[in-house]
């Protein structure tokens, strides 16, 4: 201890505090604070980095899913669309086919009616003629009757060529 | 008294603190060793005798000679043929306060040969330190315990161990300042040769600050990260031949020992006084009892620190200058490779213990602070 005390120096106590104090705060501002801000910013930047990759990540995840979703709803439509076509077209046919139908059977009954009504036309002057021509060659007969019965009947058989049924 | 929360922390950290005090190898036990040693060469070499005694003194001489301080920055010595002796190294400034400035080189000592003259004034250097004699021809007068009895003028004298610690300064500062400056030029990350210390102030701050003092830790970092880089350097300038002994002279541990001691006072609080003056959970007459032993405590624990970063450094230095003195002893080539060997080793060894020291001073300093900014938080432990 007697040692210890005879070697302690007060000069160089002094010149060690005074060293030691001024490094103390030449380095905390020239270099502890510096140093220890800039690591405290790294660790900040990468603590942020890597949220923004989780966030990143998530905004990906949540994006497909949507993008899934839109991808379906839109099959979906497309599906409903093409089923609805497909129905206004088998519709628009079996309309088509019906009008046409209907429209067939409508000229064809107008074809019978005009047909008929023509027939009937052609029927009745028929008769009529028939019924002129009966009473000429009943005229001329009796016209014929009345002079010579040979000359009649070659008349009749006359008229009767001359006359054809049409 | 809880100090810490992590118990088993503390625990290996005292464990490791208190470790050199057991096995601490003091001078006077070394030297013991020297002679122990020295006595069986005498016994194989009897014709040596004389030499030997005389290579004894003289390894013991250069040893506490290392160990201390001095006016000149020494780095060896040799003879020439002609038996004259030649110190190469260069003087440093003396600066002494005697009823007036007196400022002069060391050179003017002559390695302690003669006087040294400033104005009007006389100086004569005794082992190592400098005292007041009335003229060029006076010797330092010595009493029954060869002690100087000659007065002592104040001393401030730039000398080797403050010249190291300059040096040190300067070089952490130069350091630092270049790792601080890269942060900005390279985008945050580290370059250059500070890049290797950017772990270790992690590490101070993330093993050592946070854990043992908690949010108040930024206030202290300043001061852990320099006196770790500060002890470590010095010890790690200490194993270089240039032999320098910093960190193993007393007063510089007890200035290191005296700041933490200061800083732990001055940024106490009142939950930390409270239990030195008044521990909560005890009854009133162990208070009175404890509050002595607490304030004591607070003297010891700063008087811990100073010792053991000393004793742990001047015992590696002297443990390992004697075995490398072992071997101009043996001039064997069994022995003194021998001897070479265990050097060795104790080297790297000391290599650790440099380290060691630095980080158990910090570890400690750190632990006080702790302590001192302990917020009263543990209320349930006192039921």
């Amino acid at each position: 201890m007697e040692k210890l005390l005879e070697q302690f120096s007060l000069g160089l106590f002094f010149w060690m505090l005074v060293i030691f104090v001024a490094l103390i705060f030449l380095l905390k501002k020239f270099a502890w604070k510096p140093i220890l801000d800039a690591v405290n910013e790294r660790e900040e930047g990468i603590k942020n980095a890597l949220l923004s990759a989780e966030n990143a990540k998530k905004e990906m995840q949540n994006l497909k899913s949507d993008n899934e979703k839109l991808l379906a709803e839109a099959r979906l439509e497309r599906d409903t669309m093409m089923k609805e076509a497909r129905e206004i077209k088998e519709k628009m046919i079996n309309d088509a086919k019906t009008e046409a139908q209907t429209a067939g059977q409508k000229m064809i009954e107008q074809a019978k009616a005009s047909i008929e009504s023509e027939k009937n036309a052609a029927l009745a002057e028929l008769k009529a003629q028939v019924s002129t021509l009966s009473l000429d060659i009943a005229e001329k007969l009796l016209k014929d009757e009345l002079s010579n019965k040979e000359a009649q009947t070659k008349l009749v058989e006359k008229m009767l060529g001359d006359v054809k049924l049409n | 008294m809880v100090i810490s929360k992590k118990p088993l922390h503390f625990i290996v950290a005292t464990l490791v603190a208190f470790l050199p005090l057991v096995t601490v190898a003091n001078p006077t036990n070394d030297s013991t060793i020297v002679e122990h040693t020295s006595v069986t060469t005498e016994t194989t070499t009897v014709h040596h005798e004389e030499e030997s005694k005389d290579l004894k003194t003289e390894i013991k001489e250069f040893i506490n000679h290392h160990l201390q301080d001095s006016y000149d920055f020494h780095l060896f010595s040799y003879k020439d043929d002609a038996e004259v002796e030649h110190h190469i190294g260069f003087p440093l400034p003396v600066i002494l306060w005697d009823n007036g400035l007196h400022l002069f080189s060391s050179s003017k000592f002559h390695h302690g040969e003669s006087a040294a003259e400033s104005n009007g004034n006389f100086y004569r250097l005794f082992h190592g330190k400098i005292y007041k004699v009335a003229n060029a021809e006076e010797q330092v007068a010595v009493d029954a315990k060869h002690h100087a009895t000659n007065e002592k003028p104040f001393d401030f004298s730039i000398t080797k161990n403050v010249f190291m610690m300059l040096v040190v300064s300067i070089i952490m500062f130069l350091l630092f300042t270049s790792l601080a400056k890269s942060y900005a030029k390279n985008g945050g990350i580290a370059k250059g040769a500070g890049r290797f210390f950017e772990p270790i102030i992690l590490y101070i701050r993330d093993d050592i600050a946070i854990p043992n003092i908690g949010k108040n830790h930024k206030k202290y970092m300043s001061y852990l990260l320099t006196i770790f880089f500060f002890v470590w350097f010095l010890n790690i300038f200490g194993l270089t031949p240039l032999g320098v002994n910093v960190t193993g002279n007393i007063a510089i541990t007890a200035g290191l020992a005296l700041i933490t001691y200061l800083i732990t006072t001055f940024t106490a609080n009142k939950n930390y006084w409270g239990h030195i003056f008044w521990m909560p959970g005890v009854p009133a007459p162990m208070k009175l009892v404890l509050a002595p032993i607490e304030l004591l405590g607070t003297i010891i624990k700063p008087f811990s620190l100073m010792i053991r970063l000393y004793a742990n450094i001047v015992a590696g230095h002297v443990v390992l200058m004697s075995i490398i003195g072992l071997m101009f002893i043996f001039k064997n080539w069994l022995g003194s490779s021998l001897s070479f060997v265990l050097a060795f080793a104790l080297s790297l060894l000391e290599i650790l213990v440099a380290a060691l020291q630095a980080y158990i001073f910090t570890m400690l300093s750190a632990l006080y602070f702790g302590a001192a900014n302990e917020e009263h938080h543990h209320d349930d432990a006192h039921h």
